[in-house]
């Protein structure tokens, strides 16, 4: 029993391990919560799948510690994020800015929503025009005396 | 129309895979720098050969020159180091060096035994510099023009073609 919860105890803290660690003495809980956020919003520039939270390399530590010592100068977001981008271009930002380059990006998707609702209005609107309610009305007066024809005859049967 | 509308899905379906096409094997490693066109950033460093002495962005002014960011615990920089004494002693080029997050006794007997072709080596232990400069990944170097202004950044190693391609970039630079 004893080390059946000695297990579950250590297991639970095994998963801590696995991300990169500092140790960090922030001001305040607000500066921690800050640096936590972007830290996960800033894209490593070396490991360009991991934000600089995640990463071990050592340029997201130099990146983290850079971003500790901003904030702890009161710099704001938006110093941060530029203090970045000057430095290693837009690429650094998960969430990119807007920009011409970045228009398609931003817009795109809704654009192509907005095609397809257009698409799918036509197309119901010419459904409506060639079935206008009644069932026969395409027919000529020919093939409606033909109809009646065949439904009497099904009748007499 | 109606058969214009037919071949839609087609013409659509050929665009996007040429546009995915376009992108097979294109390098995604390399980053665009922000800072072509722009002058080094403002630094005050000491000398990786002698601490007592300065050096500063306006050192770096005067001519075209190429700014190569290496230390010694990075491989790819020993690799292209032979190139870089080849270009300094048989072509003349002037090659400013920034030892990026080294120790100074490691690089000074890297020199002594590889040879130096730097016309300065600037010091950068705690790579703030090298940061500035928005390094990632040593070896980068940088084409810089008379007034220091960055044109263009190389990243990785320098052989014989790279140097080609920079070659052309520094003599158009002494032309202006």
């Amino acid at each position: 029993m004893v080390r059946q919860v000695l297990l579950v105890v250590l297991l639970s803290f095994s998963s801590l391990a696995s991300a990169a660690i500092d140790t960090y003495q922030f001001k305040d809980d607000a500066t921690r919560e800050r640096f936590q956020s972007l830290s996960t919003e800033l894209r490593c520039p070396k490991c360009q799948n991991q934000n600089i939270a995640d990463s071990n390399s050592p340029i997201a530590k130099d990146l983290r510690d850079e971003l500790y010592r901003m904030l702890e100068n009161g710099a704001d977001d938006e110093q941060v994020i530029d203090f970045m981008v000057t430095r290693y271009g837009e690429f650094v930002l998960y969430r990119p800015r807007m920009s011409e380059q970045t228009y398609l990006l931003w817009y795109g998707p809704a654009a192509l929503l907005l095609i397809g609702v257009i698409v799918v209005l036509l197309i119901s609107g010419k459904r409506k025009k060639t079935e206008p309610g009644k069932p026969d009305g395409n027919l000529s007066d020919a093939e409606k005396q033909r109809l009646d024809q065949i439904l009497k005859q099904e009748q007499n049967k | 129309m109606r058969r214009l509308i037919v071949i839609l899905p087609l013409v659509l379906f050929v665009a996007l895979g040429l546009f995915l096409w376009n992108g097979i094997g294109k390098d995604t490693k390399t980053l665009p720098s922000p800072l072509i066109g722009k002058p080094v950033p403002e630094f005050s460093l000491s000398a990786l050969l002698d601490e007592q002495k300065t050096i500063t962005a306006a050192d770096l002014k005067g001519r075209p020159a190429l700014l190569n960011v290496w230390a010694t615990w990075c491989p790819t920089c020993k690799q292209e180091h032979a190139q870089l004494n080849r270009m300094a002693r048989d072509e003349g080029v002037t090659i400013y060096g920034v030892n990026y997050k080294d120790d100074r006794a490691k690089a000074k007997i890297w020199l002594d035994k590889y040879m130096n072709p730097y016309a300065l080596n600037i010091y950068d232990p705690d790579g703030h510099l090298g940061l500035n400069l928005g390094v990632y990944g040593a070896p980068e170097t940088f084409l810089l023009d008379a007034q220091g202004i960055i044109r263009y950044k190389h990243v990785g190693a320098i052989d014989q073609r790279v140097w080609g391609e920079l070659r052309q970039k520094m003599k158009q630079l002494e032309v202006n």
